[in-house]
């Protein structure tokens, strides 16, 4: 389920990343490559443990997907929120350094 | 357990390469790009060190999101030994043999696609350059 749920966040990122480019202002390309490096991990994860469960894995119980749906909401929004910090810090409209520094 | 380490491990040495090549590279090729209404923008190949900030990307990006799991799962704790696994008789070895086994795969299929993500975008800048350099 968190594999699911960072590759749609992978996907969907990607989708605004190619509409806005090649001219992103907003650090697309940043969330992009954070949510597909953790998918692509996440996916060797989930080979080793079917290779260990097998055709079980497919049925996991109902708490452990709901802990995993969770935990993938929580995921993107972690991701989200590290963009954010380095949208902030870089800050490539120069925003944060306009308002902080307006002449009055 | 701790399989995130290994593909931390390999970003710090990305992130190392990256800023001593960031350092050495020269101004790259320009090649003329057609922006609309008969404008034309100029357009540099991409350097190696963006290539490699690609990967630095995915790495850190990637194994911040996995230990944010590992946390979430209790694996890792922000005291010392920081992994709970450490503490179990036995725990040093099965997190080696992790880090071996799912770390080092890890690190490996985010590398691979790296290089095909790269051996595309050079057969694209080659072919654009040869369109470019053909026409003129």
């Amino acid at each position: 389920m968190t594999l699911l749920i960072t590759v749609f966040a992978a996907i969907i990122c990607t989708v605004i990343w190619y509409n806005n480019a090649p001219h992103s202002k907003m650090k697309i390309g940043i969330l992009c490559l954070m949510y597909w490096g953790a998918s692509l991990m996440w996916l060797v994860d989930a080979i080793f443990e079917y290779f260990e469960l097998h055709a079980m894995y497919f049925n996991p119980a109902p708490v452990d997907m709901l802990n995993d749906f969770y935990l993938g909401l929580s995921v993107v929004a972690f991701g989200l929120i590290i963009w954010l910090v380095i949208l902030l810090i870089q800050d490539p409209k120069g925003v944060i350094k306009e308002a902080l520094f307006k002449k009055k | 357990m701790a399989c995130f380490l290994v593909p931390v491990a390999e970003a710090v040495v990305t992130t190392v390469i990256m800023k001593a090549v960031e350092s050495k590279e020269i101004k790259s090729e320009t090649l003329k790009v057609e922006a609309g209404n008969d404008n034309f923008e100029t357009e540099s190949k991409i350097p190696f060190s963006r290539k490699l900030k690609w990967l630095n990307n995915m790495l850190w990006g990637g194994s911040a999101l996995l230990a944010f799991e590992h946390v979430w799962n209790g694996e890792v704790v922000p005291w010392f030994p920081f992994l709970t696994a450490v503490s179990d008789p036995g725990g040093v070895s099965a997190v080696l043999s992790e880090m071996a086994t799912v770390g080092v795969s890890m690190a490996l299929l985010v590398t691979a696609v790296w290089s095909v993500i790269v051996l595309v975008t050079n057969s694209l800048e080659k072919k654009a350059f040869k369109t470019q350099s053909s026409s003129n």
